[in-house]
């Protein structure tokens, strides 16, 4: 019998690599889900493609598996669709900053209530170890044979000039730090970014579990997260990038919250259908 | 006489729509056939644009060539329309601005002076219309105020007194244009609408509670018009980031549980190919709204065309079913955007409904659509725990859809091939398994597609084949050249290609295809189906659809 609500009986066949983070980042999700006591029926796991896009085949829940960097636009419809929903969207860092750029952007424009765990291994992984938008400059693959010379995107510096209200980064290494911001983001009303630094062991031998260790700190006791400005600073910090919540607002509303379909009615749409009489005067309107 | 062609012609935002939107009303509560179409440069200000009005006794719902009265603004006009207008087209308008000789001189904007200001200029014209239409003064006088109920007393009055004016000096014309129209009674209970809007009320009719566009024309126009419904139903309304965020978050929609609208065009489709495969591949519902404009790429933004049918069939990377839609009239505008609902939900797979720049802004008076007395229930099932989503089984293919939140099972449904549970798998009975599940659907909506319709003589020996918006003027067409032996058969639904389509075609000595496009890729889905080859092709790629005449005289040439 399994221990927690979203294992599974007989244990799946994981795809990922002996020693790759996603195994660590399963463990703190999966503990997550169980400590929030979200019922399982009412979970919705979302994701594109990538090894880190494969999360939700190895939770017990709803899911849908969609298209490589294409799991923000369908996790925003489905929470709109039906807000009873606990939406939780994973990927990698190819994922959702590079093939899914222009939807992350636009997923903390709207403000959806999703969490969003990507996991940077700064790495192309299922696709064996080109380039991700998180790549460090000068770092050599089969492809960037020379090195990198593009800018790192910043994950954490973009979401809080975008105004996303919840901001932070965790790391595999720490199982249970990362478990306590998962909740966190899952909790927060809203689009709440969790980007999880991870090794990926067969594809980037540069930034390795040890590299994350000495090139990380955790934000210290009594670190203020409601102060943007100030997030936006330590979001610039590198070498070594502080760990922790960086930015926490609940100033803006969710995106379902504003539709107006919810307005007066709190249904999920599945339960409505429209009123026949309204529509025949909708048709008679043109006579 | 039985009936006039208006032509309304000037620069964009010059005014030409609120003449053609006051005179259409009013034609209507007149209780004549109103048919109207415009056709305009991808240009906010400027350039030159003309509307088409036809009023008539019987109901019209084709553009023709002839202009029997026409309202010039400018004197680009004239050149614009060049030899649409001939000796016998009465040509009224400020000669001061459009310097044409053969014109009749009638300062609408100096009898607006007269009144208050250039703003009644267009009231002005539509009186003068009227007095030439013969419509009594006090009807229309009425429907003035009706027109400007929203804007208070005093605009209504000055407009009441603009339209007065007009219409005295259209009378002073004298006879001007020979006869009057014979009103319909049945108009009365009738609708004018646009094809957009027939879209639009389909949709809402077939469940559709959630639309998401990136704005492009002509698909914005249904966009519009669900927006403004949104305010009546429960219908969330999202402009997304771009085509491929629409496309994925209408797939996320019905997963959900919605009943998803996208609606764009050519350019706009080509970047949902990969969610249309998506949606093929995790058998879920998708319904896209595709109003086509000429290509390739940006193409005549404004104009119309027939050339992305073989864009909508051959979307999609793999094998799957994908149904497309083509209405040729208002009717079926409305009746088919109910069907993709239905038939979505029913196959699990995409459909799609093909119109153009001409349909969606075209409107005409047609009788107000059949409505079902109950709203459509959403083809999901409650789960049960262990339910799995791709349960394998049925012989057509369709395995019964859950919907998360709905039951206690899960529903996992995966881009990657899966087992019937939605987990990835790569044992390959199970992907042929898959495979055939997939396939299976094609037959099965094969054998519910709606069959083509036949019009003109059963016992024909020229049969004219076609296909979406060419219906009401090849209609139109065929009822002027009114010739024993000859018959068109229409297609509502062009893919997959419905069953029998052969007989018809061996029935014929001729055969004859007409679409709006370049090269006949309809023509060409038919010949690769029944093996029968055309013996002529109609087709027509300048981004206007045919005009009455136009098409007369080609198939009369092929007679
Ligand atoms: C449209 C499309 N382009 C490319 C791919 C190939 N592809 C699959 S995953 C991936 C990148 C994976 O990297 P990341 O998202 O960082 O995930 P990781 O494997 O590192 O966890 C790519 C390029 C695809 N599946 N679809
Ligand atoms: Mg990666």
């Amino acid at each position: 019998m399994a221990t927690n609500a979203f294992d599974f009986e007989s244990k799946p066949d994981i795809s990922w690599c002996p020693g790759c983070g996603d195994f660590a980042i399963r463990r703190s999700l999966l503990a997550a889900l169980q400590e929030l006591g979200i019922p399982r029926g009412k979970l919705v796991m979302v994701s594109g493609i990538g090894q880190a896009a494969k999360m939700p085949q190895y939770v017990n829940s709803s899911f849908f598996n969609g298209l490589h960097g294409r799991a923000l636009p369908a996790a925003t419809a489905i929470k709109a669709v039906a807000p009873d929903l606990t939406v939780v969207a994973e990927g990698g860092d190819g994922d959702m900053y590079g093939e899914g750029g222009n939807h992350f952007l636009h997923a903390a424009r709207r403000n959806p209530d999703i969490a969003l765990f990507v996991h940077e291994n700064m790495v192309y992984g299922l696709t064996k170890g080109q380039a991700a938008p998180t790549s460090r400059v000068g770092m050599r693959t089969p492809v960037q044979v020379f090195g990198v010379t593009s800018e790192p995107l910043n994950p954490m510096a973009l979401a809080i000039a975008m105004n996303v209200g919840f901001v932070a980064r965790a790391f595999s290494g720490d199982i249970e730090g990362t478990t306590r911001i998962m909740k966190r983001a899952i909790l927060h009303r809203g689009f709440a970014l969790v980007d999880i630094f991870q090794p990926c062991v067969s594809f980037n031998k540069q930034n390795t579990l040890q590299w994350f260790k000495e090139n990380t700190y955790p934000l210290e006791e009594g670190y203020k997260a409601d102060d943007r400005a100030a997030a936006f600073a330590r979001a610039l910090e590198e070498k070594p990038f502080p760990l922790g919540v960086l930015y926490e607002s609940a100033e803006r509303q969710p995106f379902e919250e504003l539709l107006p379909a919810y307005r007066e009615d709190k249904r999920p749409l599945r339960e409505r259908a429209h009123d026949m009489a309204a529509l025949r005067a909708a048709v008679m309107a043109k006579a | 006489m039985a009936e006039l062609s208006i032509v309304l012609s000037g620069e964009a935002g010059q005014g030409i729509q609120s003449i053609e939107s006051m005179l259409t009303a009013l034609a209507k509560r007149a209780r004549f056939h109103v048919f109207a179409t415009k056709e305009y440069m991808s240009r906010v200000r400027g350039g030159c644009n003309s509307t088409e009005i036809r009023i008539s006794r019987q109901r019209v719902t084709a553009r023709v060539a002839r202009i029997d009265l026409l309202i010039p603004l400018t004197k680009e006009a004239i050149a614009h329309l060049g030899d649409r207008i001939e000796d016998s087209t009465l040509v009224i308008g400020e000669k001061a601005i459009v310097g044409y000789d053969r014109m009749i001189d009638l300062p609408f904007s100096a009898i607006a002076a007269e009144v208050g200001g250039a703003v009644y200029a267009n009231t002005v014209a539509v009186g003068a219309i009227c007095a030439l239409l013969k419509i009594e003064a006090g009807e229309c006088e009425r429907g003035v105020r009706a027109f400007f109920e929203r804007k208070g007393a005093e605009v209504q009055e000055a407009n009441a007194e603009a339209f007065r004016r007009g219409y005295a000096r259209g009378l002073a014309l004298g006879p001007g244009l020979a006869a009057a129209i014979e009103p319909d009674p049945a108009v009365a209970g009738e609708i004018m609408l646009t094809g957009a809007d027939a879209v639009a009320l389909g949709a809402l009719a077939g469940g559709c509670d959630y639309v998401c566009a990136y704005p492009m024309s002509p698909g914005t126009t249904v966009l519009t018009a669900m927006a403004e419904y949104s305010k009546s139903f429960d219908v969330i309304v999202e402009q997304v980031e771009d085509e491929i965020g629409v496309a994925n978050m209408a797939i996320g929609a019905w997963y959900a549980g919605a009943r998803a609208l996208v609606t764009t065009s050519g350019g706009g489709f080509a970047l949902m190919s990969e969610a249309v495969s998506l949606a093929g591949a995790i058998e879920t519902p998708f319904v896209a709204h595709l109003a086509q404009r000429p290509g390739p790429a940006t193409g005549l933004p404004t104009r119309t065309e027939q050339g992305d049918l073989d864009l909508a069939i051959y979307a999609g990377h793999g094998d799957f079913l994908k149904i497309v839609l083509a209405p040729g009239d208002l009717e079926e505008g409305f009746s088919l955007a109910r069907a993709a609902f239905e038939l979505a939900d029913r196959f699990q797979s995409p459909v799609f409904i093909l119109t153009d720049q001409y349909f969606v802004d075209s409107y005409y008076t047609t009788p107000a659509f059949e409505l079902p007395l109950a709203p459509p229930t959403r083809q999901v099932v409650e789960t049960a725990p262990g339910y799995r989503r791709y349960a394998l089984g049925s012989s057509d293919g369709i395995s019964p859809r859950g919907i998360p939140g709905l039951g206690e099972g899960i529903v996992c449904v995966d881009s990657d091939e899966h087992d019937q549970g939605g987990y990835i798998t790569e044992d390959r009975a199970m992907r042929e398994a898959m495979v055939a599940k997939r396939l299976a659907k094609i037959a099965a909506a094969r054998k519910a597609a709606i069959p083509p319709k036949l019009f003109g003589d059963p016992r024909y020996k020229t049969l004219l084949v076609g296909w979406g918006s060419v219906k009401a003027p090849v209609l139109e067409a065929m009822a002027a050249l009114a010739r024993p032996g000859l018959a068109y058969l229409h297609f509502p639904w062009v893919h997959p290609m419905p069953r029998g389509v052969r007989e018809y075609l061996e029935a014929a000595t001729t055969c004859v295809a007409i679409e709006g496009n370049a090269t006949g890729q309809f023509a060409d889905l038919v010949e690769l189906e029944t093996g029968r080859r055309f013996d002529s092709r109609i087709l027509k790629c300048d981004g206007y659809q045919y005009t009455v005449e136009e098409l007369t005289e080609r198939i009369s040439a092929l007679l």
